[in-house]
């Protein structure tokens, strides 16, 4: 039996959240290269932005972290960090595919990921980084957070004093400090080239902005924060070291209001998030965890708790005395101090308002704005809302109307995590298929040569 | 309650687990006709900041059917939650004043209705029934509507008949029967140092002295609460259309007398849809020979209250006209039947006076399930 | 043994999970003074890469032998580790894990208590891994071919991707045919595609794919061996004549759906008391085309003109035990709904709901568009249905009105959720998986592995595991199918090595072990009068261990030694 081709065939994941990182897992390990290409300097995507998970209340880092070590380590995987795919082009088994790795100025290989570099940095605790959505800040150079892999250090192209000014005071700090000489000024960006058989496109989502909702305070009032800051609030590893603050008060009153961006054609965003409803329950409950008198109240249309074991938590999130109302309220306002939401409750039929300390915006998910020209560059359709265009919405939900280019996870449209993971893996036993024919086909070849 | 107090009362009586379907409140049967809807008031408690239950004299309006609880899918258990509002205003002492006499009534003698004590045995009159004190098999209990009641007491009267024909061993306890207390608890005197409790304590310690093996009670009332409320000791608890659908089926009741009559049976709430005990009073019925057993729309489940329950059999009604009784008697009407069947004394009164309200009496007539058999021996 | 053990020692704070209840530094400190401690050492995330890093730099350095981490529970990491240390060239039985977080910090409040206990665990497990031997790892070569239980969306999507992607795969269906329950269905949301013509065409394309095997009438009854080696036994029955086939797969994928909730638990609706009172899955036999009226809406012989669908029919409902949400039921409502409007626009459609849950893509589009052509949405769990003249009436309370209504209605529609089928609980004892308190089965983990189960080469796929609409069972059918077929790629697997051990000497052949053992994994040896343990069988449980009454039977890696010692430190502290 022949099953050593002289090359395996390979398949391009783009996107290294969650989805990326469990289908090119399970491609390399059913013996596949995978070439697994993340525009951050870090895999982990949005789920390593997040604290807990619901509804099992794991805690994001605990079980995203291995996954990211076995893909760092993987013998099958060639990871490209800090790299964007620039150009694609057909080819009679597959794609070409352009990569364009982006200068760190840090060698990788040198950089043993001490920190001493961004502990020296003359703009240290001055950058908002990413990954703590603007509730921390960070040096110019950096590792977007402590469990990144690969835990190589970037220079900020776009913050660094010296790449944007051409001057960092009498010396470079950053430079006297690594210990290992890994900073180089005079890196470029690498173009690489790939061959590959199949694609999976795991480009995931953004937040929604919560600014194109004025009338809720978002930018105005301190108090108003969205669902992923409350993330990194609420995260032992973000900014306040899990501690719940509006500035240097913890709130006691706290309002969340569900559906910021989803089910609003005001913005051309139709779309139900999916998610939303259950982070915000799990919000709630954390807010119980962690501030025990704590009065909350969640305001919403419709609780969306559809997935395996998600009513039960709703449930146990109310009987820990969250209070639901069902109303989308109309505005947050400023008043003797404090922050009022002012909403009808359609069940009273009233009109009130809610005082509160924190307001926690649930903002939905969104295509990422790269996803028109990532599209182009295949030629692949989006669908109505934006996202990635599956073949059929029914039976065929990871094909394209490319027979090798598969869609995994929010690329698609909102999902949550089990249910990204499961389409992750069905868009890699699609990928498995096209490899293992043109493996088959490879053979056949070689022993017609033969 | 201001709002502290609230809190910890809706946390206590687990109304945070509501999420406001409003199934609780279209199954009440108060709710069409009254401003007592339990989803409202779960709402209140949850999001009003505060609560007075004074301004809630709709609370007074509940029978205790508990078919909100029983269909809540989010087992919030609201007419409990109405029970412990309840409890709030006795405490108050704000009690409607016929309730008022009803509580004194069973801290005095035993009964709710004024009655003396040693009248309690007056319906045996000059049958075959021996008092428990030389134990028996079957410790028969009467309860204080079917000792004192004209109407009820030929109810017990006809179980009497019914036993001895069965062989059955059983005894009463006549004069020192006493309120099971069922009602007094369904109007809020529970918990510590309740009248209801007290009532559990003595009473249930003195019944514990007589030799038994089954405890069989006239009334679903006396039946749910000495199942659920009180320590039986192991002891079984029945309802007499358990007891009797039981002899039936052992071959020990055997009916010759043809009743030819058009019977519907109306579910009692502390029965059927408390208890579940449905099958067994249509056993019964269906055992006579010749009667011909109709089911109203409404049965079983999906039963109508009588508007007995919770201490309303003992209210003045302005509108007895519009009492769900009334209600049930044109369901009745509708299916044709010339008997109203029931098994519970508080059902057979309301409905006795629905029938009286409507001048029906040509029309149809209530019958207890015991009755009906008695009648077919 | 390591006579004179070189242990490291690793302490996680898992952010602040861990130390924020255990003084880490001061438990460091403390275990850097045990017996046979080469080196201790805290970390943030020991599970991160250059937590990882610390110890493989650490075994090269020191020249370790054994490694205890101590960090959250085994079951999250143990591997991760295992795999570390195998990196960097030990065996993975040299590691030993102390749970500091659920056993630890996660239970204790009082910092000083915690860090106390914390101590105490990591001491008992450096006891232990001082006695720790290496093991053998080994690997079993596989059968490439899989096994599929259940024909239906789920398991036909699972089966046609194993196939496609050369892998010989056997189908077994209790039924007469493929395709299952979604084959009943009329029209697909949200394009009113025909269900039967759309799931046709991957029904059909596995019916005709050479590597396909397809057993109709047929169930699974009795399987055995392990991942990679399943024997199979599959009854059919045909015509009355059973016949039993045994086959042998690599790897199975349980796919045996759901079955839908009886209405009649629900008496007050009056399903089975008034015709007009239907489920949804009645009606969509009414209204597919290739239904008895040919697709037209008729009720009692007449167009319905008021029509009213309830929707979480034992579903989010703990009067009936069934809390879960069944997921389809208010987009299948919405469909049929819309169905209704379009066959009788005169008609009058009310749809009852709870929460409407529109929660997939485009599901909310589909929303907008149903209730855009004038079908009445309220809010309202309905009390009951009743019987007022020739109609039907009902009884509900519009939450938003706060008021109650009673809704006149000539047909009646119950959105009936989803149950485990009552095989659910046989198939789970034949393959030995759990079952999650709903009473579907369990997957490994909700979040990561929520295709896998339990059992190394079992896994799940569609409704068995829990209620999902067609896109996401198809979507987690191909979930289960890469899951099944990374073994037939890599065509090895590895098995455990810490199994029993039976001292021959010691052991009187009284069979005890064989009875308590889940797995089949011993046998006596009729010959020898011995027991003989099938350690690629062994699952490492040791309820053998625990049973044999002559202490013949050790569990390797949880030797009476290592156990012992680990309890003695525990005890002494």
């Amino acid at each position: 039996m022949t099953e050593q081709p002289s090359r395996k065939p390979a398949t391009l994941i783009i996107g290294a959240g969650i989805s990326g990182i469990q289908a090119a897992l399970d491609l390399a390990d059913a013996g596949y290269q995978v070439h697994l290409v993340e525009k951050e300097p870090s895999v982990g995507g949005r789920m390593s932005q997040l604290d807990k998970t619901f509804p099992t209340l794991d805690c994001s880092a605990c079980i995203l972290t291995p996954k990211m070590v076995d893909v760092g380590r993987h013998p099958n995987i060639e990871l490209l960090t800090y790299s964007e795919v620039e150009a694609v082009t057909p080819t009679p088994g597959g794609y070409r595919v352009s990569i364009r790795e982006k200068s760190r100025y840090v060698d990788m290989e040198k950089c043993t990921g001490c920190g001493l570099c961004a502990a020296n940095c003359r703009m240290k605790g001055r950058i908002v980084g990413q990954h703590d959505a603007g509730m921390g800040k960070r040096s110019a150079i950096y590792v977007p957070f402590p469990q990144a892999v690969p835990l190589k250090y970037t220079v900020d192209p776009q913050a660094c004093l010296f790449l944007t000014r051409g001057v960092c005071g009498k010396t470079f700090l950053c430079v006297d400090a690594c210990p290992a000489g890994a900073i180089d000024w005079e890196m470029k960006d690498q173009m690489i080239e790939r061959e590959v058989q199949a694609v999976i496109i795991a480009t995931g989502f953004d937040p929604v902005d919560a600014h194109l909702k004025p009338e809720l305070g978002y930018g105005s009032y301190p108090e108003v924060i969205t669902g992923l800051e409350f993330e990194r609030l609420v995260s032992s590893s973000g900014p306040t070291m899990g501690k719940v603050m509006i500035g240097d008060k913890v709130p006691q009153d706290i309002v969340f209001i569900h559906c910021v961006g989803s089910r609003d054609r005001t913005i051309g965003h139709p779309w139900c998030s999916r998610v939303c409803c259950m982070y915000t329950a799990k919000q709630a409950h954390l807010v119980h965890e962690k501030i025990p008198n704590a009065r909350v109240t969640v305001l919403y249309m419709d609780i969306r708790a559809f997935g395996k074991g998600f009513e039960e938590f709703y449930d146990r999130v109310r009987e820990e005395g969250a209070v639901y109302r069902r109303g989308n309220p109309a505005e947050v306002l400023r008043r003797n101090g404090r922050v009022v939401v002012r909403a009808e409750d359609t069940l009273l039929g009233e009109f009130i308002e809610v005082e509160a300390d924190m307001v926690v915006l649930a903002v939905g998910l969104q295509p990422r704005p790269d996803t028109q020209r990532m599209a182009g560059m295949f030629g692949l359709g989006l669908s109505a809302d934006g996202f990635f265009q599956e073949r059929h919405h029914k039976i065929f939900p990871v094909e394209t109307d490319l027979p090798t280019v598969f869609l995994a996870g929010c690329a698609q449209g909102p999902k949550d995590i089990p249910d990204a993971v499961a389409q992750a893996k069905a868009a890699a036993s699609s990928a498995l298929i096209v490899m293992r024919q043109a493996e088959l086909e490879a053979q056949s070849l070689v022993q017609i040569r033969g | 309650m201001e709002a502290t107090e609230l809190r910890t009362f809706a946390i206590d009586n687990h109304l945070f687990r509501c999420i406001q379907c409003g199934k609780c409140a279209a199954s009440c049967p108060m709710g069409f006709k009254t401003i007592l809807n339990p989803r409202k008031l779960v709402y209140q408690a949850l999001v009003a900041g505060e609560f007075d239950p004074k301004a809630h004299q709709e609370l007074w309006d509940c029978t205790t059917c508990f078919t909100c609880s029983i269909r809540c899918p989010k087992e919030v258990d609201p007419g409990n939650m109405v029970i412990q509002l309840r409890s709030l205003l006795v405490q108050d002492g704000r009690i409607p004043g016929t309730l008022t006499t009803a509580l004194k009534s069973i801290f005095e003698r035993g009964n709710p209705l004024v009655m003396p004590a040693r009248d309690r045995g007056a319906w045996v009159g000059d049958l075959d029934v021996k008092h428990l004190d030389d134990g028996a098999d079957v410790f028969y209990f009467v309860c204080c509507t079917t000792s004192y009641d004209m109407r009820a007491q030929k109810v017990a009267q006809a179980l009497v008949k019914l036993f001895n024909v069965a062989g059955v061993d059983f005894g009463i306890l006549g004069e020192a029967e006493r309120c099971c207390g069922s009602e007094v608890r369904r109007l809020g005197e529970q918990g510590e140092d309740s009248l209801f409790e007290s009532l559990v304590e003595e009473w249930g310690e003195e019944m514990a002295d007589y030799s038994y093996q089954r405890m069989v009670t006239t009334s679903p009332h006396c039946y749910d609460v000495f199942k659920h409320h009180y320590p039986m000791n192991g002891r079984e608890v029945l309802h007499y259309t358990q007891y009797l659908a039981q002899l039936i089926q052992d071959g020990k009741l055997q009916f010759t007398n043809k009743i030819e009559r058009r019977v519907t049976y109306h579910d009692p709430c502390y029965l059927g849809k408390q208890n579940g005990v449905y099958d067994e009073p249509r056993a019964v019925l269906k055992a006579l020979p010749g009667l011909k057993l109709v089911e109203m729309d409404r049965s079983r489940e999906k039963s109508l209250c009588c508007e007995g329950g919770g201490g309303r059999v003992w209210v003045e009604d302005p509108n007895p006209e519009k009492k769900l009784a009334a209600w049930r008697i044109d369901e009745a009407l509708g299916v044709g039947a010339e008997v109203i069947a029931t098994a519970c004394p508080f059902c057979m009164q309301m409905l006795e006076d629905a029938v009286r309200t409507a001048g029906a009496q040509d029309k149809i007539k209530v019958l207890d399930v015991a009755e009906l058999a008695a009648e077919a021996l | 043994m390591a006579r004179n053990p070189k242990i490291g020692v690793y302490i996680c704070h898992c952010g602040i999970n861990i130390s924020n209840t255990v003084d880490v530094a001061a438990v460091r400190d403390y275990v850097a003074t045990l017996p046979g401690v080469a080196v201790a050492r805290d970390y943030t995330y020991m599970c991160s890469d250059p937590g990882q890093g610390l110890i493989v730099e650490d075994i090269g350095a020191h020249d370790l032998d054994r490694v205890v981490v101590s960090a959250c529970s085994p079951r999250m990491h143990e591997l991760t580790f295992r795999n570390a240390i195998v990196g960097a060239g030990l065996n993975p039985y040299c590691l030993d894990i102390a749970n500091i977080r659920e056993q630890c910090s996660w239970v204790h409040k009082d910092r000083d208590e915690g860090t106390a206990k914390a101590k105490a665990l990591v001491a008992s497990a450096v006891a232990r891994a001082a006695l720790l031997e290496p093991l053998e790892t080994r690997e079993v070569g596989v059968i490439k071919s899989g096994l599929v239980v259940g024909g239906g969306v789920a398991g036909v999507q699972a089966a046609l991707d194993m196939a496609r992607a050369g892998f010989p795969v056997t189908v077994v269906e209790m039924a007469d045919h493929l395709g299952g329950r979604a084959m009943d269905l009329s029209h697909t949301y949200p394009l009113m595609e025909r269900a039967d013509d759309l799931l046709g065409q991957i029904v059909g394309a596995l019916e005709i794919h050479p590597r396909a095997t397809i057993l109709l009438n047929s169930r699974l009854v009795d399987v055995s061996g392990y991942v990679g080696n399943f024997e199979a036994t599959v009854q059919t029955h045909d015509n009355g004549t059973v016949t039993d086939h045994k086959l042998r797969a690599g790897a199975i994928v349980i796919a045996t759906g759901f079955d839908p909730f009886d209405a009649r638990l629900k008496p007050e609706y009056g399903y089975g008391q008034y015709p007009e009172v239907m489920t949804a899955l009645e009606f969509e036999a009414l209204v597919s085309p290739n239904g008895p009226t040919g697709g037209r809406v008729v009720v009692n012989g007449r167009e319905p003109q008021q029509v009213v669908f309830i929707q979480c029919v034992g579903s989010r409902d703990r009067s009936v035990g069934n809390p879960y949400c069944s997921r389809v039921c208010c987009m299948y409502t919405a469909k049929q709904a819309h169905l209704v409007q379009q066959s009788l626009p005169q008609a009058q459609v009310t749809v009852l709901y709870m929460d409407v849950r529109a929660h997939g893509k485009g599901f909310e589009e589909y929303y907008d568009l149903v209730r855009e052509t004038g079908i009445n949405y309220r809010r309202g769990n309905p009390a009951e249905v009743l019987r007022r003249g020739d109609r039907l009436v009902v009884r509900a309370e519009d939450t938003f009105a706060g008021e109650f209504v009673d809704l006149e209605a000539d047909l009646v529609v119950l959105a009936t959720g989803m149950v485990p089928r009552a095989e659910t609980a046989e198939v789970a004892h034949l393959l030995k998986l759990s079952q999650s308190a709903d009473g579907f089965l369990l997957e490994a983990h909700p979040k990561l592995r929520p295709v896998e189960t339990a059992s190394d080469g079992i896994f799940l796929a569609g409704c068995v595991q829990g209620p999902k609409d067609i896109t996401d069972t198809i979507a987690q059918a191909k979930a289960a199918a890469i899951s099944a077929m990374i073994p037939f790629a890599r065509g090895m697997v590895k098995v455990e090595s810490a199994t029993c051990l039976v001292d021959e000497d010691l052991c009187a052949g009284c069979g005890m072990c064989e009875e308590i053992c889940p797995y089949g994994a011993l046998r006596l040896d009729t010959h020898l009068g011995k027991m003989r343990a099938n350690v690629v069988l062994c699952k490492g449980c040791g309820a053998c261990s625990a049973t044999c009454p002559s202490d013949a039977i050790t569990l390797q890696h949880f030797t009476p030694r290592q156990v012992m010692a680990q309890v003695d430190v525990l005890l002494s502290v």
